[in-house]
């Protein structure tokens, strides 16, 4: 009927590299590094016993966020030394994420594996290390592996299960909850671009018209990934912070 | 599956079929399958959890903000499983 080709993937996840191994997606992961350091720099520049301004204002209110919405909701008070990572995973990730919507940019940095791979395996070091330093090597190991309060047999089912979900399905499931959200956003706002612009560009007239449909379908697409964006990286953070928590304070 | 990958194979037209051609056929087929039925279960999950949730709010406001905490990390661990599916068809289909 009209002509559409869905380009192979490569065509939409793989970009020209600028130079030597850096093309947009790491060009977009330095820049949100680099954003959210000045910014958070800047905001520490400015008086603090004077009514907060500008980028100060912003920054308050994100260090709240994470704070309230975040550390006191999952760990309490004892959690909030933790702050300063949650904050800055949950920054750079929603900054990874946000170009996915930002015009030219098109792409969140975090649609491919290398980021969320990375974070997740920084986050199952963390909270494992936060386990070990606070229970001790066995401590630990014990209150993951053989949880109190379960009759002695079914540890022989529990314990495989335990370390299984635990050690190897958590950065697993959090690494491909963050990729493959983005990924999908990306890939819906692909096809319905591409759909508007096949129908807008249908031989038959008669088609013409029918291409506002997608592209309605796609702005309201569009001011979903803003959702989505903010809800992945707050999810990350929240599920850090529970991570970080049961490590810390096991269950007696 | 299979005999719905061998009908999707049949109807398309039967000129010149490598086996690369029938191998994309069948990846194809069981793509959709992959992400269809794997939607199916978190779907079902996360209505009746965010539905709880807001029954929940609408009992007790002032307990709002820590509803929605609990519901957010449960629709995080629901729709992993979704997104397991979305990576499966992925992997079918492109790579």
């Amino acid at each position: 009927m009209f002509a559409l080709e869905f380009p192979p993937i490569n065509e939409i996840l793989r970009w020209r590299e600028v130079a030597p191994s850096l093309n947009k997606v790491g060009i977009i992961a330095v820049a949100a590094a680099l954003i959210a350091i000045v910014v958070f720099i800047l905001a520490t520049r400015q008086d603090h016993r004077k009514a907060p301004t500008g980028v100060r204002n912003f920054a308050e209110t994100t260090v709240e966020f994470v704070e309230n919405g975040i550390v006191m909701q999952t760990m309490g008070r004892d959690g909030l030394g933790w702050t300063p990572f949650l904050l800055s995973l949950f920054v750079f990730i929603y900054l990874c994420n946000a170009p996915g919507i930002i015009p030219i940019l098109q792409m969140p940095a975090t649609a491919r594996m290398a980021i969320p791979a990375f974070l997740s395996i920084l986050v199952w070091v963390i909270y494992n290390g936060a386990g070990i330093k606070h229970q001790g090597f066995g401590g630990y190991f014990k209150s993951v592996l053989f949880p109190p309060g379960v009759p002695k047999a079914l540890y022989a089912l529990v314990t495989p299960i335990e370390f299984i979900s635990t050690i190897i399905v958590r950065p697993f499931s959090l690494m491909v909850r963050l990729f493959a959200n983005m990924l999908a956003g990306h890939i819906l706002l692909v096809t319905f671009a591409l759909l508007s612009e096949a129908l807008f560009q249908a031989r038959d007239k008669v088609l013409v018209p029918f291409g506002v449909l997608p592209m309605f379908m796609l702005i309201f697409l569009t001011g979903f990934e803003v959702l989505v964006a903010f809800l992945q990286a707050y999810i990350f953070t929240i599920l850090t912070a529970v991570y970080i928590g049961g490590a810390v304070h096991p269950e007696h | 599956m299979e005999a719905l990958a061998r009908l999707a194979a049949e109807t398309v037209d039967t000129v010149a079929k490598t086996a690369a051609d029938e191998k994309n056929i069948a990846a194809a087929a069981s793509a959709g399958f992959a992400y269809g039925l794997a939607a199916i279960g978190p779907g079902i999950g996360i209505g009746y959890l965010v539905g709880q949730a807001v029954s929940a709010m609408a009992r007790q406001p002032e307990a709002a903000g820590m509803v929605r905490t609990t519901m957010f990390l449960g629709i995080a661990f629901t729709e992993a499983l979704a997104l397991i599916g979305f990576v499966v068809f992925i992997l079918l289909k492109f790579a």
